[in-house]
């Protein structure tokens, strides 16, 4: 992501530091990732020490370090998907794509993350690809939906 | 839209609305919530305005998507008015008759009707059906006949009168006063009464002031405040501006989950029309009261749902809680007075201000009033958003409203307020839902979460679980959390992977003990409350693991195999091709052999092997038994000798 | 700034508005033991160490001495069997992480803590944030900061901060109470070249 893009999303936030949060969102959900040089820029523009902001972008589970991969696998591991065996899902999933939540395979294929509670609990367990929610997946269906993305 | 300036303009728009709208005009409304939406509501939409379109009907028939009815597990809902007749899992096939029937008078569509599982009967309408029958729907009724986008269809419900009310009849004291009277009690799990917290507010030094909506609805399990804002956002911002008024505060924050984007979409679409409207800005229906409102949206982080972290968050910083021996009211965002209230606890308000304290007394117990909206889930048969007064028992909630138990399975323990609360066993079941009865059995009643557990779930991993979360979700600034937590999350999973210690259940309770004296926030000094309330019901269950080696509940991984009982196996082949491991080994008339090496314990095959033969077993605390000779494994299937 | 008369451990003490216990304690020479305090830095809450029992009227709560602020009649208790039994696990969960600082190992003894009563964590950092601090609030460098959260959150250096700033300074080094500020620089220092015109010198 450029600099001037950088800037037209900071200005968008009349430039304050407490939006600070609120313009990593911004370029997050639009870069799928946070590269060192916008939080270098941020830093620079809303005068925020660049400590502060390694904190945010790692406390934060929206935001991401490093690339993503071309789709984002969530499996919600809420309480309700919980006892409905989301567990179980998770493992098949991990052993399908060989990557844990929070990696991304070596294609930047697929990314994986847990998701805590995406309120669809009626349809536990929960995995969602895309957007798109896949409800009461068992874990013998999950290589069929996953085989369906390039 | 011109501007409302005065009390007389908005209720001259409002008889403008009403008198356009024909309640008689039959009206198809169809949940749209994102649960629904999940199963296919967007395309059940399309397909019936298009089949409107088909069968020249655009001017007799109106669809309104509405926000979430409640009943999810038998999503998508449909409810035709205004005879009240109600459908369940509509596909978009079923358009082309729903839209038929919905003009004819009492014309139904039979086999869509809710069945009712002990009678056989079919029921046709929404209010009789007993998830909806037992329920007091005051704040989420509405969810269900309005278009959330549509600030007129909110004003057509009576919206914003409460406001008008507050403005133009009463001083922000007897605001306060009649919050204050209602004895309303904060809804996200803390449960102090609102008016105190608002007077404090209102009485601390300082001329900047805000109120917050905490929208950062964490509990896993929890969604009414999504559904809240999804399907009726006017409904607390009107909530958040009588609240405004009272404390004498004119910006107001919504902190709100960013991983909720329809309701995100939807406050932003309903703040553009309160601003349009002139429910926000300056001289609101001709006051002086000035009021306007930011979206916050967070980033991922649970312990901003407690109340100094997200006003730390809102100051743009990592959602790490501060000590609160001076209220936040006093001194919160920017050590400003800040009011922090729950989005149920702000959509009580309007109910409050338009019927009056006494009315909302009548609801509820002594002390507590009103209502509840519940996240009904796990393992129950009627999974859904329910809304019933304080008082009604966790029985008549799982059993009358929630239909018990799915699959034949026994009832366990139903778990309530998220992390911080803890499991309720059988013999409890008659304890009443409220602030102060459900925190003397362990546990609490929280923002709502309700989980219900059945006999397959291993109260050790449920304790391990919510530990697990919590490790990830603490801020990690004070030890007692965060070192506690890490020591008990090693020690629970050791004992769910059979590799538990006598004396591990002591050391447990010596951390749980540090946690909850010296923790830095209510996240920490709650986080023991699920082992505590589990090990104090279900001790038995930890003992088994620890001495046993054994899992009554036949569920830690570690500790259970599956096996194919060679008596029972038919060799029907369907475990040996859905098994994604490749771990069965047999053929057609060959009896299946489970391959302990290969088998990730995933299942497939248990749920799978169908019931007539009910040929997988799991085995805990034992060997598996040795794999029988490869001459005794052919079979003729028996179903071929019939 | 009117006088608030506390009683700490059964001494009176006089105060003034805006002190908190743990600095009514100091200075009547009463002792309450601490690992995140600096009288430079803004108080932080974070070890627990210091946590006390107040009593306003028939109110007992434990509170951190650190941050809470003195209050007309308010009885503290610095120790008690609660309070020792708090302090005594705090100890022995820091000292999974570092069973060699001296300051830790001080305490142990007073509290009967065991240096050996969990695992060894792969991490030596007990997050006391002095180092962090010191870098916002007094240097205004913000070299070094914390990343993550929970059972995950560490400390990091900036290492382009880190390169211009902390040659010449190294102030935190001896707020440390651990060897994990070392560590951390040392790591970091291997990712980053020292400016062209330094000599390395002795302790490097």
């Amino acid at each position: 992501m450029d600099n001037d893009r950088v800037d037209q999303i900071i200005d968008k936030h009349q430039g304050e530091a407490s939006s600070l949060i609120q313009v990593l969102l911004e370029i997050q959900t639009e870069n799928h990732w946070l590269p060192k040089e916008a939080l270098e820029r941020v830093s620079e523009k809303l005068q925020v020490p660049l400590a502060r902001i390694q904190h945010i972008a790692t406390f934060y589970k929206a935001f991401s370090l490093v690339p993503k991969g071309r789709h984002e696998i969530h499996i919600c591991v809420g309480t309700a998907c919980h006892v409905r065996g989301a567990t179980r899902v998770l493992d098949t999933v991990q052993d399908l794509t060989g990557i844990k939540p929070g990696e991304t395979d070596l294609d930047l294929k697929f990314s994986l993350e847990t998701v805590n509670c995406l309120g669809c609990c009626a349809l536990g367990p929960v995995m969602e690809i895309d957007g798109k929610t896949h409800g009461k997946i068992a874990p013998g269906e999950t290589a069929d939906v996953l085989k369906s993305f390039e | 839209m011109p501007r409302i300036n005065s009390p007389s303009e908005l209720e001259k728009l409002r008889q403008g609305i009403l008198s356009d709208r024909d309640p008689e005009k039959p009206c198809i409304t169809l949940c749209s919530g994102s649960a629904c939406h999940a199963t296919g509501s967007g395309d059940v939409a399309a397909s019936i305005e298009a089949e409107i379109e088909k069968q020249g009907l655009s001017a007799e028939l109106d669809l309104r998507k509405t926000g979430c009815h409640g009943f999810c597990e038998r999503g998508p809902i449909i409810v035709n008015h205004p005879e009240e007749s109600c459908y369940f899992q509509i596909k978009p096939e079923d358009a082309p008759e729903i839209v038929s029937q919905a003009v004819k008078e009492k014309g139904i569509v039979e086999r869509l009707l809710y069945t009712d599982p002990n009678t056989d009967e079919k029921i046709i309408n929404e209010s009789e059906i007993p998830f909806y029958k037992n329920q007091e729907r005051l704040v989420f009724g509405s969810n269900g006949s309005i278009d959330p986008k549509s600030i007129d269809d909110y004003l057509a419900i009576g919206g914003y009168s409460a406001l008008e009310k507050a403005l133009s009849q009463m001083t922000p004291e007897q605001v306060l006063e009649e919050v204050k009277k209602s004895n309303l009690r904060g809804r996200g799990g803390g449960g102090f009464p609102a008016g105190r917290k608002w007077e404090e507010s209102r009485n601390a030094p300082g001329d900047i002031k805000y109120v917050i909506v905490n929208a950062d609805e964490g509990d896993p399990g929890a969604y009414m405040d999504r559904s809240l804002l999804e399907g009726n956002p006017h409904s607390v911002l009107e909530g958040l501006m009588i609240g405004a008024y009272a404390i004498g505060s004119h910006e107001g924050y919504i902190y709100v989950r960013q991983e909720y984007p329809l309701a995100v979409k939807n406050l932003a679409i309903a703040l553009t029309q309160a601003e349009e409207y002139g429910f926000l800005g300056k001289n609101i229906l001709g006051s002086d009261f000035n009021f306007n409102i930011i979206v916050h949206k967070g980033a991922g982080a649970f312990v901003c749902g407690e109340s100094s972290a997200l006003m730390t968050a809102l100051e743009g910083r990592a959602g790490e809680p501060r000590p609160k021996y001076i209220h936040t009211a006093v001194k919160g965002v920017w050590d400003n007075p800040s009011v922090l209230n729950n989005v149920e606890t702000w959509a009580n308000v309007p109910l409050i201000i338009n019927k009056g304290a006494d009315w909302f007394t009548k609801i509820g117990t002594e002390k507590s009033k009103g209502t509840k909206i519940f996240s009904l889930v796990g393992k129950i048969t009627n999974t859904g958003l329910v809304e019933v007064p304080m008082g009604m028992t966790l029985r008549d909630i799982i059993y009358e409203i929630g239909g018990g138990i799915p699959g034949g399975k026994k009832f366990k323990a139903v778990q309530t307020g998220g992390p911080s609360g803890g499991c309720i066993p059988e013999n409890l079941l008659d304890l009443e839902v409220g602030f102060d009865e459900l925190s003397k059995a362990g546990s609490m009643m929280g923002s709502g979460g309700m989980i219900v557990m059945d006999e397959d779930i291993c109260m050790v991993d449920v304790a391990r679980y919510f530990i697990d979360f919590l490790t990830d979700e603490s801020c990690g600034k004070c030890v007692p959390c965060r070192e506690g937590l890490r020591q008990m999350l090693k020690v629970l999973t050791n004992i769910t992977e059979g590799k538990g210690n006598e004396g591990d259940i002591e050391l447990l309770e010596e951390l749980s003990e540090v946690a909850k004296e010296a923790s830095l926030c209510a996240l920490g000094t709650s986080a023991p409350n699920p082992f505590l309330s589990t090990v104090r019901y279900f001790r038995d269950e930890y003992e088994a693991h620890i001495k046993e080696k054994r899992c009554p509940a036949l569920s830690c991984k570690e500790l259970i195999a599956y096996h194919i009982d060679p008596d029972k196996c038919q060799a029907c082949m369907i475990c040996a091709r859905k098994c994604p491991a490749d771990a069965v080994d047999g053929g057609k008339k060959k009896i299946h052999i489970i391959n302990q090496e290969k088998c990730t314990k995933c299942g497939t095959c248990f749920e799978v092997c169908p019931s007539r033969f009910s040929a997988v077993q799991k085995i805990s605390g034992e060997s598996v038994p040795p794999p029988i000779a490869e001459e005794k494994r052919i079979i003729t299937r028996k179903s071929k000798e019939k | 700034m009117s006088d608030i008369l506390v009683r700490i451990d059964g001494k009176e003490v006089e105060a003034s508005e805006g002190m908190t216990v743990l600095e009514a304690a100091q200075s009547a020479g009463i002792s309450i033991p601490t690992l995140c305090h600096h009288e430079k830095l803004e108080p932080f809450g974070g070890c627990r160490l210091c946590i006390v029992e107040v009593q306003v009227g028939d109110w007992m709560k434990r509170v951190v001495s650190c941050v809470y602020l003195v209050e007309k009649n308010l009885v503290v208790r610095t120790r008690s069997e609660m309070i020792d039994k708090i302090r005594k696990m705090i100890l022995e969960l820091q000292l999974a992480h570092a069973p060699d600082s001296p300051e830790l190992l001080d305490l142990a003894k007073e509290y009967g803590a065991d240096k050996d009563r969990f695992d060894k964590e792969a991490s030596f950092c007990i997050h006391c944030g002095l180092c962090v601090r010191y870098c916002d609030e007094v240097k205004k460098k913000n070299a070094v900061g914390f990343v993550d959260r929970g059972i995950r959150k560490e400390i990091s250096f900036i290492p382009e901060i880190a390169a211009k700033e902390c040659w010449d300074c190294k102030e935190c080094f001896p707020l440390c109470p651990t060897e994990a500020l070392q560590a951390a620089f040392v790591l970091t220092k291997s990712l980053i070249s020292p400016p062209p015109s330094r000599e390395p010198t002795s302790e490097e």
